[in-house]
């Protein structure tokens, strides 16, 4: 047993560790009666991912991942829940009468495409030079050089969504005073 | 098949990309509460971005196109999530309720 096939062994046995947390962390999402607990389940599902992106050679990415989505996305969405549900937490992620079709149509859509990825042949196209182990100044320089533009607009994105964000979510309190008058 | 369980190729990353999908799709579909499904919104992004970043490491290593279009995903998850949840706090304070089945009072 040489030392390459133990690498791929281990790398093989790491991705199916952090898949199956990542399937089961989102069927957990998806079917637990709790919201509070399937929040909790999508960092746990966000974390593995960031898992899966350091054995795709993206650890900046992982790194991101962490912060914005097991970080602060997760705990917006706290935020939100204890905002937004009042009564009783037991039974906040119901189902609604949709359940056989939607079903229906997304086991069609996943084994279509599973078949198909399945099947394709990327053996012709792949690249046999490995990720350069210094991904961020590469990735820095892209920023500055080739993508500046769409970097500038996603930071453009990013001010005007929060600003609506809070102009959306304060905005009610005048108008509440106004009918009130009426 | 001794090939399948030790080397793991592109394919694999992109079959759990599209169950990954199937089941934010399907939680989408078929969930009543407006939170879970921007929840199951960010399931489908995370699996795009799983397709992004295993092209980038195993098409084109030398070109980062697939990381640097992550991070963009990444931000535009960010900014959706925040809009989206200040739409539902504000639909909440008017009508009580984020149950999908009752907000449809743009139909017609």
């Amino acid at each position: 047993m040489d030392i390459n096939f133990l690498y791929d062994f281990i790398v093989a046995q790491a991705f199916y560790a952090v898949a199956t947390v990542i399937l089961l962390g989102a069927l957990a999402v998806v079917f637990l009666p709790n919201i509070v607990h399937a929040v909790l389940m999508l960092a746990v599902t966000f974390i593995a991912v960031a898992g899966l992106f350091l054995l795709l050679d993206a650890p900046f990415i992982a790194a991101v991942m962490v912060f914005v989505y097991a970080g602060a996305v997760c705990l917006m969405i706290v935020f939100a829940v204890m905002l937004i549900q009042r009564r009783h937490m037991k039974l906040t992620n119901v189902f609604n009468n949709q359940l056989k079709v939607g079903g229906a149509v997304v086991a069609l859509t996943v084994a279509v495409m599973a078949y198909f990825s399945a099947n394709a042949r990327w053996s012709d196209v792949s690249a046999v030079t490995a990720v350069p182990k210094d991904t961020m100044n590469f990735l820095a320089e892209l920023l500055m050089t080739k993508y500046f533009v769409a970097f500038e607009a996603a930071a453009i994105l990013l001010t005007m969504a929060l600003t609506g964000a809070i102009m959306i979510a304060r905005e009610v309190k005048a108008n509440a005073g106004s009918t009130d008058d009426n | 098949m001794p090939d399948l369980l030790t080397t793991i190729s592109l394919n694999h990353y992109v079959v759990l990309s599209a169950i990954l999908f199937g089941i934010g799709l399907f939680g989408a579909l078929v969930k009543r509460n407006a939170i879970t499904v921007l929840l199951c919104i960010e399931i489908m992004l995370t699996a795009v971005m799983i397709n992004l970043l295993a092209f980038n490491k195993f098409i084109t290593p030398m070109d980062f196109t697939g990381q640097i279009f992550s991070i963009f995903v990444i931000t535009v998850a960010a900014a959706e999530v925040g809009v989206g949840l200040a739409i539902l706090i504000a639909i909440y304070r008017n009508q009580l309720t984020v149950n999908l089945d009752d907000l449809d009072w743009l139909k017609w």
